[in-house]
C-alpha cells in the first residue's frame, strides 16, 4: 500500500517533468550562456566613450562562458590589488575563463601554490624567503615578470606638519616630536600608525634599532590608515605612519615621506637588526607552475599583464570613492583604455 | 529552636569569616603591589624561545604531510561534492528543493519562508557566496553529526563516557573561535579543508550533548519494558531509545548548524570561500554597507536553516504524528506540492540560465547604509572620540597598567584568591594553573592587556544587559520589539560587529571592547529577562502586600531571587566578550588577538600566533571556571539555606 502510493507519486513527477521539458524545448528558449557574451561584442559597447577603432570595442559585460578553464586569483588586502584583479578577472571572463578570487594575507597566499588554492598573485611585494621556498626550492611557483607598477613603502606625515616643522622629514629629529604623536593607545611614547599586520613591514624593529621613542599601533587595515591620514590632513592633527605608493589617496592629499637611513643591498637581510629604509619594489607576478603549464591563453594573458601606477589608481579610486563594484570599475577602465589591455591578449 | 538556628548561625559566621579573610588578603595584595611594583614583570618579547620552537614544529609538520594531506584532500572532496550538488541544482533547483523540504517538514509557511529567503540571497547579489558558505557548512555539519551522534549515543548510554566527555565539551564550547585558526593552518594549510575542520570542532559539542540528553531522557520504564520482553541491547537502542530520542537529535542538528554557520564565516580568515570573504574585505575597507548586505545574507541563511531543521525535528518525532491533525486531503495536497516544487526546480534549468542568478533584479543596501553611517560618524565623531578617550584613559589604561606592572606571581595569587572566594577551591586551582601556563607560554603582558579589555567589556556588558533585561522583564511590549533584534544579533557572526564599532571609534582597544559589548549583550538581556520573569508571582504578590515599593521589589525580591540567572549571564557574558575582544585584534585592539593575526599572516610569527591561541584558551577556561563556579556555589548555598 505504502509502496504503491510512492510509486504513483514517482510516476507523477516523471510525467510533469516530461511535460515541462517538452514545453521548454518547443519554445526554443534554451540559450547557452555563451550567447550573451558573443553577441555583446558587436553593438552595444560602442555607446561608451571608446576612443579607439572598432576592433578595440570591448564586450558589454564582464561575463563569459566560463568553460575554458579556471583561474584562481589572490586579492591582496589593499584596494590597488583589488583593482589589478578586477581588470584581469573581467578580461579573463570575457575570454571564457572561470575566475575565482580569494582574499588572503600576503604570506599565507603563497601556501595556495602548494594546495592549488591560488594560481596567480598579480602584485607581489618582495618576500625573498617565500620566493626561495616556493620558486627556487620546491618549484611550485614561478616569477612571471613585473606587473608594471612601482611600489614604495615608507614613513609618511601629512603635508601641514612639514610646513610647520620642516626638519621632521629627517628621522634623526623624530624623537623631538614624539610627544606630539602621543595617543590613548601609545602610553608615554609617540604613536606610529602601522597598517595591517599582514603587510610587508619592519617598523617595530626599525624603531627599536634607530632608538626612536615611538610605539607601533596597528590600524588593522588600509582603509583605517587612509581615514587616519585624511583626518590628520583635514584637521591638522599630528600623525606619522606606514604608507605606500601606489595608493589613490596620494592623488587626493599630500603626504610627505620621512627620510630613513637609505636602503643598501642586504641591509634588510636580518629583520631583527634592520636599520634602513624599505627598498623600492618592482612589483611582480607570481603564478603556480602547474597552472601555468596547463592554462594556455590565460597563462599568456597573465604573463603579458602590465599596467602603470596611474591605471591602478584610477580603478582603485572608482572602487573606493565612487562606490562601484570591482568589476564595474574595471569595465570603465577597460572601455577607456583598449590600447593598454589589447597588448595583453594572446 | 536552638537546634535549628545553630547551624544557620555557624554558616553565617563562616561566610563572614570568609569575606573578612578575602578582604584581608586583598589588602595584603594592595600593599605588596605598592612595594613590588614594576619588579617581576614579564615584558613582551617577540622572540621567545618557545615561539621559535613552535616555528620548528611547523617546519617539521611541513616536511611530514602524508597523512594530513590525505585528510585534507578527503575533506576537500566532500566539500567539492556538496558544491557540485549545489551547482548542478542551480538557483531554481535550490529554491525548489528547499521549498519542498520546508513544505514536507513544516507546511506552506515554512516553504514560503525558505523560498523567499533563498530568492532574496540572489536579489542581494550574493547567491554564489551564500552557496559557497552553505556548501562548506553542510560538509562540516554532516561530519560533525557523523562523529557527534554516535558519541552522543555512547554518552547517553554510559555514565562513565559522559563523565569523561563533560569537561572536554565544556572546554570546546568556551574556546574562542579565533584560537582555532592557527592550528588549522598548521595542519591543513588554507582553504576549504581547514575551514571545515575548525567548523566541525565548533559544531560538535551541541550534537553530542543534545543526543546524549535525548537518550537519557527516554523513560526508564520504556527501556525496561523492552528488556523484559527479551530485546537485545542493540534492539533497545534501535527500536526504543533512538526513535524516542529523535526529536532531541533533530534539535541537536539544529544547534550544530547554527554554530557551524557562525564559525564558517570567520574561517574566511584562513581562506575559506563564501560570505565571510565579503565581511573580511568590508573590515579591510571599513565598508559598513558591504558588511550589512553580507550580514543580512547570513541572517537569512540562519533563519532558513533554523526553521527548516526545527520543523524537521518536529516531523521526525513519532509522537508528533499522533498529535498532527492534518486530514488526508491536506496531506495529499502537501505531497503534491513537494513533488511539484522539486520538479519545477529541476526542470527550470532547461528554460532559463540556472547557473547565474539573474542580475537585473538585484538590490543592495550598501549605498544607503554607507550614507547614513558617514552622516552619523561625521556628526558624532567628536562625541564618540571623547567617549573613547575618557574610557581609555580613566578605566582601560589604569587597569592595564596595574595588571602589567604587578609582579606576575601577585596577579596569579590575587586571581586565585578571587576564584577561591567566588567559586571555591577547585576554581582557584584552575585559575592558578591557567595563569601559570600563560607565564610559561611567554605571553604574560599581552594576556594581561587582553584581560583588561575583557574585564572592562564584561562590566559594560553586564551593566547594559542587566538594565535592559530588567526593563524587558517588566514590559511585554518592549520584549516583543526587542526579540527579533536580539535574534538577528545572536545569529550574526562576531566580526560583523567590528565594522560599525570601527567606523565610530577608529582602530583602538576601545573599539574591540565596544564590539564585544554589542556581541555579548543580547544573550545577557535574555538570561536576565528570563531570570526575573521566573520569580514566582506569589512571592512578588506577598512582597507587594507587605508594602514593598517598586524599587524595593526589584532590589530585595526580583534580583536576589534571580541571582542564579544573573550569574549565568555573567558567565556567558565574560566568555563571549573574550571571544570578541580577541577578534578585535583586527581593528587595533592589539594584544593576544593581534598576535593570532600576525601569526596567521607572517611566517616568522607563526609560533607566537600558535602560543597566543593557547593563551586565549587558557584565559577562557580561567574566566569560565571562576564565574561558572560562582553560579553553582551560590546555588548550593541558596538551596541549603532554603
Amino acid at each position: 500500500m505504502q509502496q504503491n502510493r510512492w510509486a504513483r507519486w514517482f510516476a507523477g513527477v516523471a510525467v510533469i517533468s516530461l511535460i515541462l521539458v517538452g514545453c521548454a524545448r518547443s519554445s526554443g528558449t534554451t540559450p547557452s550562456p555563451a550567447a550573451s557574451q558573443g553577441g555583446g561584442a558587436s553593438a552595444p559597447a560602442s555607446a561608451s566613450t571608446g576612443p579607439a577603432a572598432s576592433e578595440a570595442v570591448a564586450p558589454a559585460t564582464c561575463e563569459g562562458a566560463g568553460d575554458k578553464g579556471s583561474v584562481k586569483m589572490m586579492v591582496n588586502e589593499w584596494v590597488g590589488a583589488a583593482a589589478n584583479v578586477a581588470v584581469a578577472q573581467c578580461l579573463l571572463q570575457q575570454m571564457g575563463y572561470k575566475v575565482e578570487n580569494s582574499t588572503l594575507a600576503e604570506e599565507v597566499a603563497w601556501q595556495g601554490f602548494a594546495t592549488g588554492e591560488v594560481d596567480v598573485i598579480l602584485e607581489n611585494w618582495g618576500h625573498p624567503a617565500l620566493e626561495k621556498k616556493y620558486i627556487t626550492d620546491e618549484k611550485l611557483a614561478v616569477d612571471d615578470g613585473p606587473m608594471g607598477v612601482q611600489g614604495i613603502i615608507g614613513w609618511y606625515v601629512p603635508k601641514w606638519m612639514v610646513d610647520k616643522y620642516p626638519d621632521i622629514t629627517d628621522w634623526n629629529n623624530l624623537n623631538k616630536y614624539a610627544d606630539q604623536f602621543k595617543t590613548s593607545e601609545s602610553g608615554d611614547k609617540g604613536q606610529f600608525l602601522g597598517a595591517s599586520p599582514a603587510f610587508v613591514q619592519y617598523d617595530e624593529a626599525l624603531i627599536a634599532n634607530l632608538g626612536l621613542n615611538y610605539k607601533v599601533v596597528f590600524s588593522g587595515s588600509e582603509a583605517a590608515s587612509i581615514t587616519a591620514f585624511q583626518e590628520a590632513s583635514k584637521n591638522q592633527t599630528p600623525l606619522i605612519g606606514y604608507f605606500y605608493d601606489p595608493q589613490w589617496l596620494l592623488n587626493e592629499i599630500e603626504l610627505v615621506q620621512v627620510k630613513l637611513p637609505p636602503w643598501t643591498e642586504g641591509c634588510d637581510a636580518d629583520l631583527k637588526k634592520v636599520a634602513c629604509d624599505y627598498p623600492a619594489y618592482t612589483l611582480n607576478k607570481i603564478v603556480r607552475t602547474e597552472w601555468k603549464d596547463a592554462a594556455g591563453d590565460a597563462a599568456t594573458f597573465i604573463k603579458n599583464f602590465n599596467w602603470k601606477n596611474a591605471d591602478q589608481n584610477s580603478v582603485a579610486d572608482a572602487i573606493t570613492n565612487k562606490a562601484m563594484k570591482e568589476l564595474d570599475a574595471a569595465k570603465v577602465w577597460i572601455d577607456a583604455n583598449p590600447q593598454v589591455w589589447q597588448a595583453w591578449m594572446p | 529552636m536552638t537546634a535549628i538556628s545553630l547551624p544557620a548561625r555557624s554558616r553565617l559566621d563562616q561566610r563572614a569569616a570568609r569575606r573578612a579573610l578575602a578582604l584581608l588578603l586583598l589588602a595584603a595584595a594592595a600593599i605588596t603591589y605598592v612595594v613590588f611594583r614594576n619588579t617581576w614583570t614579564l615584558p613582551h618579547n617577540d622572540d621567545e624561545p618557545l615561539f621559535r620552537t613552535l616555528n620548528g614544529v611547523r617546519d617539521f609538520v611541513d616536511e611530514n604531510r602524508t597523512v594530513l594531506e590525505s585528510i585534507r584532500l578527503a575533506i576537500g572532496s566532500i566539500v567539492d561534492g556538496f558544491d557540485f550538488v549545489i551547482a548542478s541544482l542551480g538557483w531554481p533547483g535550490i529554491i525548489g528543493v528547499s521549498g519542498a523540504l520546508g513544505l514536507l517538514f513544516g507546511g506552506w509557511r515554512v516553504a514560503a519562508l525558505t523560498m523567499t529567503g533563498f530568492a532574496s540571497l540572489g536579489v542581494l547579489g550574493l547567491w554564489d557566496e551564500s552557496m559557497a558558505t552553505l556548501g562548506l557548512m553542510l560538509a562540516a555539519v554532516i561530519l560533525a553529526l557523523a562523529i557527534g551522534i554516535p558519541i552522543g549515543i555512547l554518552a547517553g548510554r554510559s555514565k562513565r563516557v559522559s563523565a569523561v566527555l563533560a569537561p572536554i565539551l565544556d572546554v570546546m564550547q568556551i574556546l574562542p573561535t579565533f584560537a582555532y585558526l592557527t592550528p588549522m593552518t598548521l595542519l591543513f594549510f588554507i582553504g576549504a579543508a581547514p575551514s571545515v575542520v575548525a567548523t566541525l570542532i565548533y559544531a560538535i559539542p551541541p550534537a553530542i550533548r543534545i543526543t546524549a540528553l535525548g537518550i537519557q531522557g527516554v523513560p526508564a520504564a520504556s527501556v525496561e519494558a523492552a528488556m523484559s520482553l527479551g530485546s537485545t541491547n542493540r534492539q533497545v537502542l534501535s527500536k526504543v531509545q533512538l526513535p524516542l530520542a529523535r526529536r532531541a537529535i533533530g534539535l541537536g542538528i539544529n544547534q550544530s548548524i547554527m554554530m557551524a554557520l557562525s564559525m564558517v564565516v570567520i574561517t574566511a580568515m584562513i581562506g575559506a570561500p563564501g560570505l565571510g570573504r565579503n565581511i573580511l574585505s568590508a573590515v579591510q575597507r571599513v565598508d559598513v554597507g558591504v558588511a550589512f548586505d553580507a550580514g543580512l545574507a547570513i541572517v537569512i541563511l540562519a533563519i532558513i536553516l533554523d526553521r527548516v531543521t526545527y520543523a524537521a525535528g518536529e516531523w521526525l518525532d513519532p509522537r508528533a504524528a499522533i498529535r498532527s491533525q492534518r486530514s488526508a486531503r491536506q496531506r495529499l495536497m502537501g505531497r503534491f506540492g513537494v513533488v511539484a516544487l522539486v520538479a519545477i526546480g529541476l526542470v527550470a534549468p532547461l528554460a532559463i540560465d540556472a547557473t547565474r542568478f539573474p542580475s537585473d533584479i538585484q538590490f543592495s543596501f550598501r549605498g544607503a547604509v554607507n550614507e547614513s553611517v558617514s552622516w552619523f560618524t561625521d556628526t558624532f565623531t567628536g562625541v564618540t572620540l571623547a567617549i573613547k578617550n575618557i574610557a581609555t584613559n580613566l578605566i582601560l589604561n589604569p587597569l592595564e597598567s596595574v595588571l602589567t606592572s604587578s609582579p606576575w606571581w601577585l596577579v596569579v595569587a590575587v586571581v586565585a584568591v578571587i576564584a577561591w572566594y567566588l567559586s571555591g577551591r577547585r576554581a582557584s586551582i584552575w585559575a592558578g594553573i591557567c595563569l601559570t601556563l600563560i607565564v610559561v607560554l611567554g605571553l604574560w603582558e599581552h594576556s594581561m592587556a587582553t584581560l583588561a579589555n575583557v574585564l572592562v567589556g564584561t562590566a559594560l556588558t553586564l551593566i547594559i544587559g542587566v538594565a535592559v533585561g530588567i526593563l524587558t522583564a517588566r514590559s511585554d511590549n518592549l520584549r516583543a520589539v526587542l526579540r527579533p533584534i536580539l535574534d538577528a544579533a545572536q545569529t550574526l557572526p562576531a566580526f560583523v560587529y567590528l565594522i560599525p564599532a570601527l567606523a565610530l571609534f577608529q582602530p583602538t582597544r576601545f573599539t574591540a571592547v565596544v564590539a564585544a559589548v554589542i556581541y555579548a549583550v543580547p544573550p545577557v538581556i535574555r538570561l536576565v529577562d528570563a531570570g526575573i520573569r521566573s520569580v514566582p508571582a506569589t512571592v512578588v504578590e506577598a512582597a507587594t502586600m507587605s508594602g514593598a515599593t517598586e524599587r524595593q521589589l526589584l532590589w530585595k525580591v526580583r534580583l536576589p531571587l534571580s541571582l542564579r540567572a544573573l550569574l549565568l549571564a555573567a558567565n556567558q557574558g565574560i566568555v563571549l566578550v573574550l571571544a570578541m575582544v580577541v577578534i578585535g585584534g583586527l581593528v587595533g585592539a592589539g594584544a593576544l588577538g593581534y598576535d593570532v593575526i600576525t601569526g596567521l599572516a607572517q611566517g616568522k610569527d607563526f609560533g607566537k600566533g600558535l602560543a597566543a591561541g593557547a593563551a586565549i584558551v587558557l584565559l577562557g577556561i580561567m574566566l569560565d571556571r571562576i564565574t561558572q563556579g560562582a553560579g553553582t556555589r551560590r546555588r548550593t548555598t541558596i538551596a541549603k539555606a532554603g
